[in-house]
C-alpha cells in the first residue's frame, strides 16, 4: 500500500466515523445529565429514512437533514416524558422504541426504497484544502464532517470547560445537590435528553444522504448501528473526547477489515463484518472488569510489581457512569 | 386489590390498547393506506382458514418458548436481549446433532430428541456466557447479549456458507433439508407438530409453577427486586443469576430447535426470526405475569401472521404488526405512569 492510498482510506475512515460521533456525542450527553436513550438503533434508522424521503421530495438537504433532527428530538421527547415526569424504566421504554422507530422506517420507507436521491456534496475548505497531506486527509470532505470534528470539540468543552456543563455533570452525578445550587434538575433533563436525542437524529441523514446514500429497507446496513454507538458511549467513558476515539477506532479497524481481506483468504468475510462485535464485548470488559469482586482479589494475591501494573492499567480504562444515570430525580 | 381499582386498572389497559390502535390508524393515514381495510386484511389473514390459523400457531411456539424463558431472567431483574442469538445457537445446536446422527441406525424419535436437547444446551450455553460477562466481568447483559446476537448471525451465515454448505454451492436458502424421518411429525398438510405444541405449553406451565410455587421461584423474585437485599439474606446472587440465564438460554434453544426440526428441517440464515425481541415485548406487556404469557404471545403470533397479507393486498410493508406491538407495550407503560401520578396526588 503506498502512502497516496492510505491517506485517501484514513480520510474514509474520517467520513466514516462522522454519523457516529454525532450519534455517540448526542448519546453522551443525554446521559451526562441522567437519561439512557436506548433507542437508538431503531432512531437512527427512522431519521436516516425520513431524512431520505424528505430530502428526494424537496431536493432539499436542508430539509432532509432538520427531519432527521427533528425525528431523533421526538423520539427523544418520548423517552424523557416516559422516563423523567412518568417514571417508568428507561431500558424498557427505550428498548420499545428501538424496535418501534425500526419497525416505523421499514414501514413508511416502503415507496421509497432504491430511489435515487440527492447526496451531501464535497466542500473543500479553502487554502487549508491545499495543504499538503492533511489537506487531503482533513479538509476534502463535506460540511457535516467538518461539524463533527467541531462537535467534538464544542461538548467537551461545554462539558468540562463551562458552568452549564458544570450543571450538567451535576444533575447526572448527584441531582440532589444540583438542585440545592438552583438548578431545575428535571426541566434540564429534558432539554439535554432532546438536544442528545436530536444530535443522534442528525446521524441518520448523515449515512442516508453520504455515508451510506439511498434507502434500501431492510438491506440498508443501518440496523446495529445504534447499538454499536452505545457501546462507544460506554467505552468513552461519557468523555466527549475518549468516545470521540472509540468512533474513530471502530471506523478505523472496520477499514483494516476490508482493506485486509484479501489478504487473509482463509478468513470468511462473514467473520471480519462482525468482528466489531466481540471487540465490543471485549472493550466493555476491559472498562468494567476493573470494578469485579473476584479481580480485586486476584490482583490482591499478586506480587508487588505486577499489581501496581495492572491496577495502572485498569484504572485507566475504567469508565464509571454518571451516579445518577436511569434514577428518577424528586425534588421534595 | 379491591374489586374497584382492578376495573380502574382494566380501564387504563383498555385506554393503553385503544391509543396504540389510534396510532397505527394515523401511521396507516399517513401511509396514503385505508385503515379499516389494512386491520380486515389483518385479522383474516390470521383466522379465515385453517391453514392461516395453524400457521399462527407456528408462529406461537417459538414466541411463547421465547417469553416463558424470559419470564425467569425478568423475575432475576436481567434483560436478557442476547435471546436472540440464545435461539439462534439453539437452531445451530440442533442442526449439528442432526447432521452428526442422521446416518446412524439410531431410531428417529431417539435422534430427533438428542438433537432438540443438543439445541436446548446450546442456547443455554450462548446465555452462560451474556451471563458471566455479567457476573464476573461487570458488562451490563444488554450490551453483552448483542453483541452475542450479531456473532450468531455470522456463526450461521458462516455454517451455511462454509462447513454445512449445501452440495454445489452454498445459499442464503440454508442447508440442505434433513430427511423426512427427521423431522417432527406434523399435522397432515401443515408445518405445525403437535410435538412442538406440547414443548412450548409444558415450557410455559413449568415457568408458571417454578415462579409461582417453589421456594427457587421466591429467591429468584428476591434477587430481581433487591439484589443487595437477597445478598444480605444469604441468596446467592450470583449463582441465582446464572441458573436464571441458563434457563432462559436452554428454553431459547428449545424454540431454535423447534424451528429447525418441526418448520424449516434445515438451518435458514434469518432462523431466531425477531422472536426473542418480540418475546421481551410479550414479557413486558404482560407485567411479567407467567398466566398472561399464552394468550397475549397468541395475540401477537397472530398480529404476525395476519400482517404478511399486507404486501400482497394493499402493498404495504408488513412490519406494520411491529409498530401496533411496539406502540401497544409503549402506551401501557405510559399509562401506567400516568395511573402511578395520579394515585399519588389523590
Amino acid at each position: 500500500m503506498d502512502s497516496n492510498t492510505i491517506i485517501i482510506g484514513l480520510a474514509g475512515v474520517l467520513v466514516a466515523a462522522a454519523p457516529l460521533l454525532f450519534a455517540v456525542i448526542g448519546e453522551t450527553i443525554s446521559e451526562r445529565a441522567g437519561v439512557t436513550n436506548l433507542s437508538m438503533n431503531g432512531t437512527i434508522l427512522l431519521s436516516a429514512m425520513g431524512g431520505f424521503a424528505v430530502a428526494v421530495s424537496t431536493d432539499s438537504i436542508l430539509l432532509g437533514f432538520l427531519t432527521g433532527a427533528g425525528i431523533g428530538a421526538a423520539v427523544a421527547l418520548i423517552v424523557a416524558v416516559s422516563s423523567i415526569t412518568l417514571k417508568q424504566s428507561q431500558v424498557a421504554v427505550g428498548f420499545v422504541l428501538a424496535l418501534v422507530t425500526r419497525d416505523l422506517s421499514y414501514f413508511l420507507g416502503n415507496p421509497f426504497m432504491g430511489l435515487e436521491g440527492p447526496r451531501l456534496p464535497a466542500w473543500n475548505i479553502p487554502l487549508l484544502a491545499d495543504i499538503p497531506v492533511l489537506g487531503p486527509l482533513l479538509f476534502q470532505h463535506d460540511l457535516m464532517t467538518y461539524l463533527s470534528y467541531l462537535l467534538v470539540f464544542l461538548a467537551w468543552l461545554w462539558v468540562f470547560r463551562t458552568r452549564p456543563g458544570l450543571m450538567l455533570q451535576g444533575i447526572g452525578e448527584r441531582p440532589a445537590a444540583a438542585f440545592v445550587r438552583g438548578a431545575n434538575v428535571n426541566l434540564l433533563r429534558y432539554a439535554y435528553t432532546v438536544l442528545g436525542g436530536a444530535l443522534v437524529g442528525l446521524a441518520g441523514p448523515l449515512y442516508s444522504l453520504s455515508v451510506k446514500a439511498g434507502w434500501k429497507g431492510t438491506i440498508s446496513g443501518l440496523d446495529g448501528i445504534g447499538w454499536i454507538a452505545l457501546s462507544i458511549t460506554i467505552f468513552g467513558g461519557w468523555n466527549p473526547a475518549r468516545a470521540a476515539f472509540g468512533a474513530y477506532l471502530f471506523a478505523l479497524l472496520q477499514w483494516l477489515g476490508l482493506v485486509l481481506q484479501p489478504s487473509m483468504p482463509g478468513v470468511p468475510s462473514q467473520v471480519l463484518q462482525v468482528a466489531p462485535f466481540p471487540l465490543m464485548i471485549l472493550t466493555l470488559l476491559l472498562v468494567n472488569i476493573g470494578d469485579a469482586e473476584w479481580v480485586e482479589r486476584t490482583l490482591a494475591a499478586m506480587p508487588e510489581g505486577t499489581r501496581r501494573f495492572f491496577t495502572k492499567l485498569l484504572r485507566a480504562m475504567r469508565a464509571s457512569p454518571p451516579a445518577a444515570l436511569g434514577v428518577p430525580f424528586e425534588s421534595d | 386489590m379491591t374489586k374497584n381499582s382492578r376495573w380502574i386498572n382494566f380501564g387504563f389497559q383498555l385506554a393503553a390498547l385503544v391509543l396504540a390502535l389510534l396510532f397505527t390508524t394515523l401511521i396507516l393515514l399517513a401511509a396514503g393506506a385505508p385503515p379499516l381495510e389494512a386491520y380486515k386484511n389483518i385479522i383474516l389473514g390470521s383466522v379465515s382458514s385453517l391453514d392461516k390459523i395453524s400457521n399462527v400457531l407456528v408462529t406461537w411456539v417459538p414466541l411463547l418458548l421465547a417469553s416463558a424463558g424470559l419470564l425467569v431472567t425478568f423475575s432475576a431483574g436481567l434483560w436478557n436481549i442476547g435471546m436472540e442469538g440464545q435461539i439462534t445457537l439453539g437452531a445451530i445446536g440442533t442442526t449439528w446433532a442432526l447432521r452428526l446422527m442422521q446416518d446412524s441406525t439410531l431410531p428417529p424419535a431417539l435422534v430427533i430428541t438428542f438433537a432438540i436437547l443438543a439445541g436446548m444446551l446450546a442456547g443455554a450455553f450462548w446465555a452462560a456466557l451474556a451471563g458471566a460477562l455479567k457476573t464476573f466481568g461487570g458488562v451490563n447483559e444488554i450490551f453483552g447479549g448483542l453483541g452475542l446476537n450479531f456473532v450468531s448471525t455470522a456463526l450461521t451465515l458462516w455454517l451455511i456458507f462454509g462447513p454445512w454448505k449445501r452440495p454445489g454451492v452454498g445459499s442464503m436458502s440454508g442447508t440442505e433439508p434433513f430427511p423426512e424421518t427427521l423431522w417432527l411429525p406434523m399435522f397432515p398438510d401443515s408445518r405445525l407438530s403437535p410435538w412442538a405444541l406440547v414443548i412450548a405449553v409444558v415450557a410455559i406451565v413449568i415457568v408458571y409453577f417454578m415462579l409461582q410455587g417453589t421456594y427457587f421461584g421466591l429467591r429468584l423474585k428476591a434477587v430481581g427486586k433487591n439484589f443487595r437485599a437477597a445478598y444480605m439474606l444469604g441468596i446467592p446472587t450470583w449463582q441465582y443469576m446464572m441458573i436464571s440465564f441458563i434457563l432462559c438460554g436452554a428454553l431459547a434453544g428449545a424454540a431454535g430447535a423447534v424451528q429447525v426440526t418441526a418448520v424449516y428441517h434445515r438451518l435458514i440464515p434469518s432462523i431466531s426470526s425477531g422472536y426473542g425481541y418480540l418475546g421481551l415485548l410479550v414479557a413486558m406487556l404482560i407485567n411479567y405475569q407467567a398466566a398472561w404469557a399464552a394468550p397475549v404471545a397468541l395475540f401477537f403470533a397472530a398480529l404476525n401472521i395476519g400482517s404478511i397479507q399486507l404486501p400482497i393486498v394493499l402493498k404495504l410493508d408488513s412490519s406494520l404488526s411491529g409498530v401496533l406491538q411496539g406502540m401497544l407495550v409503549l402506551f401501557v407503560l405510559m399509562v401506567e405512569g400516568v395511573r402511578q401520578r395520579l394515585m399519588r396526588r389523590s
